[in-house]
């Protein structure tokens, strides 16, 4: 199978004829970050057990454990609440945000560990910049956690939890995309750091109950304070507060400055902290011999 | 400066060249002071037990993360200073199997495409030839998890093409196939060097999957103990051939790794 001396020189023409600089124009950059998301959208369609268990995981909150406490915890009126609203009501937003976290964790996870293995290598061997391609998961993986929310919100609707009028299902689409990419961003930093967390079951115990529990998810702040101003504090830490409550003003047609500033600021630190995990000289990978 | 076959080269870039390059994972030294390269229209067999250090040294031309010391050059493209034109000119299999096995071929095809910058007719038109190239294209509505796995060893070949490279990476490409697969695939890939002028890096610790007019590359514990043609090396050794030569260089019992 040697070649022949002749072939040889038509191989060197070809090759030599190759070798200037391409580089690449935005026409290719919009094409590859739309493959990325169709490619995420199309896997999550024919996930069909994914699909469910993310629509289910809410809903068992919401007709089983809120349907529970709805008689024993009242709320009081707290903005943008503008009446006593019932407990079901109020756990709403935080389950939309628990659906975008386990989004979140599993797109970025799963792409390191479970049976899609060496995805994670295949996207990287790209030759965008890691930079957009680390964005383009990103967003792919919004775009799915916004499937799943609205899908949730739809049941939730025919459950009479519905905004104050349909409009507030437009506010809440820019506060899910901030949120969205703040727990993506986490999950995709996580997935770079920690090499023990080898399933998702350790995510679940160390990442995504503690947010979610630590949080005004469940209970109004002014209610932990009641019990432990500790806990109340360190729900006040975690940005999984402020998303919620990003979600709940946005779902009532307001802005929560403060917690816009929150999510933002922490989805920007994520983010970065994330592509400086994945660059090849100075991040995790080195250390961790590898995906 | 080192080079397999200097003579081949013909006064164009190395398809893929790697200088010095060293390589740690913290106290433990992965890949110490490797160079060689690899001519333009070459089939290159990268030779080393498990642990030898190939993983790493792929990792590194591929660029999941960079070299500690060293170069790595891909069409005279440094991997570190420009990565997105050296990627681009680098076709990659690797060892685990990277195809999505929920999505169609064609699907798959399309994902690299985007990968790639490529899109809409031109992408499908692409994803016909390779899937021609390697006598998959009847298949490309099916989904990869009904393949065998000798079959979708030939997809990702063919998508490792889609893009057109010059240089192609296979990461010990047939582990876990059987000896008509192993044996189909080796023919498809030498089939790319000798009929598109294709370069080959083939990683393997599987000896009779090297041909006499194959250059090689001995790995062993992160040193790159010999290099040259497989006459060569084996007569370097003072071996009969290069089983005897591998298991010489290398301390490894011959029956276990020449199978």
């Amino acid at each position: 199978m040697t070649n022949p001396a002749s072939n040889d020189a038509a191989i060197a023409k070809e090759i030599a004829k190759d070798l200037g600089l391409k580089g690449f124009g935005a026409a290719q950059y919009a094409i590859c970050l739309k493959g990325v998301v169709w490619r995420e959208a199309l896997r999550f369609l024919h996930q069909r057990e994914r699909f469910v268990s993310a629509l289910v995981r809410p809903l068992v909150w919401l007709f089983i454990f809120a349907a529970g406490f709805r008689s024993v915890l009242g709320v009081s009126i707290i903005p943008p609440y503008d009446t006593y609203v019932l407990y079901d009501v109020y756990i709403t937003p935080g389950l939309m945000a628990m659906i975008q976290l386990f989004n979140g964790m599993q797109s970025s996870l799963s792409m390191v560990y479970d049976r899609e293995m060496g995805n994670m290598r295949t996207l990287l061997v790209s030759p965008f910049p890691r930079w957009f391609l680390l964005t383009s998961k990103l967003v792919a993986g919004v775009a799915v956690s916004l499937l799943q929310v609205y899908a949730f919100l739809l049941v939730a609707y025919f459950w009479e939890i519905e905004p104050p009028s349909p409009w507030g299902y437009l506010t809440l689409a820019p506060a899910l995309i901030l949120s969205g990419l703040m727990f993506g961003a986490l999950g995709m930093l996580l997935s770079s750091l920690i090499k023990q967390l080898e399933n998702f079951a350790g995510v679940m115990n160390f990442v995504i109950f503690p947010m979610f529990f630590t949080s005004s998810a469940l209970y109004p702040l002014w209610r932990v304070r009641e019990g432990s101003p500790w806990l109340a504090f360190a729900c006040e830490l975690n940005p999984f507060t402020h998303a919620v409550e990003l979600i709940r003003f946005a779902f009532y047609e307001q802005i929560n400055p403060f917690a816009l500033a929150v999510v933002l600021s922490a989805a920007i630190v994520f983010l970065a902290a994330a592509i400086r995990a994945y660059d090849p000289s100075r991040g995790m990978l080195v250390r961790r011999e590898g995906l | 400066m080192t080079s397999v076959t200097p003579e081949r080269h013909n006064g164009v870039a190395a398809a893929l060249e790697v200088e010095g390059v060293s390589h740690s994972y913290g106290r433990r030294k992965a890949l110490d002071n490797v160079s060689f390269s690899v001519g333009p229209g070459r089939f290159a067999v990268l030779l080393g037990l498990n642990g030898a250090g190939k993983s790493t040294l792929f990792s590194l031309i591929t660029r999941l993360f960079a070299a500690q010391s060293g170069a790595i050059c891909i069409f005279n493209w440094d991997v570190s200073r420009a990565p997105g034109e050296a990627l681009r000119r680098l076709g990659v299999v690797f060892q685990a199997r990277t195809l999505d096995l929920d999505l169609s071929i064609s699907q798959n095809l399309a994902y690299h495409a985007a990968l790639h910058g490529i899109g809409g007719r031109e992408a499908k038109q692409r994803a016909r030839e390779v899937l021609e190239q390697v006598e998959m294209a009847d298949r490309a509505d099916d989904k990869a998890r009904d393949l065998s796995g000798g079959q979708i060893r030939r997809v990702e070949i063919a998508r490792a093409l889609l893009h057109r490279p010059k240089m192609l990476l296979l990461d010990e490409p047939t582990v876990g196939l059987d000896i008509r697969a192993r044996a189909d695939i080796l023919l498809h890939v030498r089939g790319l060097v000798a009929g598109e002028g294709i370069s080959v890096l083939w990683a393997t610790h599987l000896i009779d999957e090297i041909e006499a007019s194959d250059d090689v590359l001995v790995l062993h514990r992160g040193q790159l103990i010999d290099k040259g043609n497989v006459g060569e090396v084996a007569s370097r050794a003072g071996a009969a051939d290069i089983g005897a030569a591998f298991a010489k260089l290398t301390g490894a019992g011959r029956a276990e790794d020449a199978r």
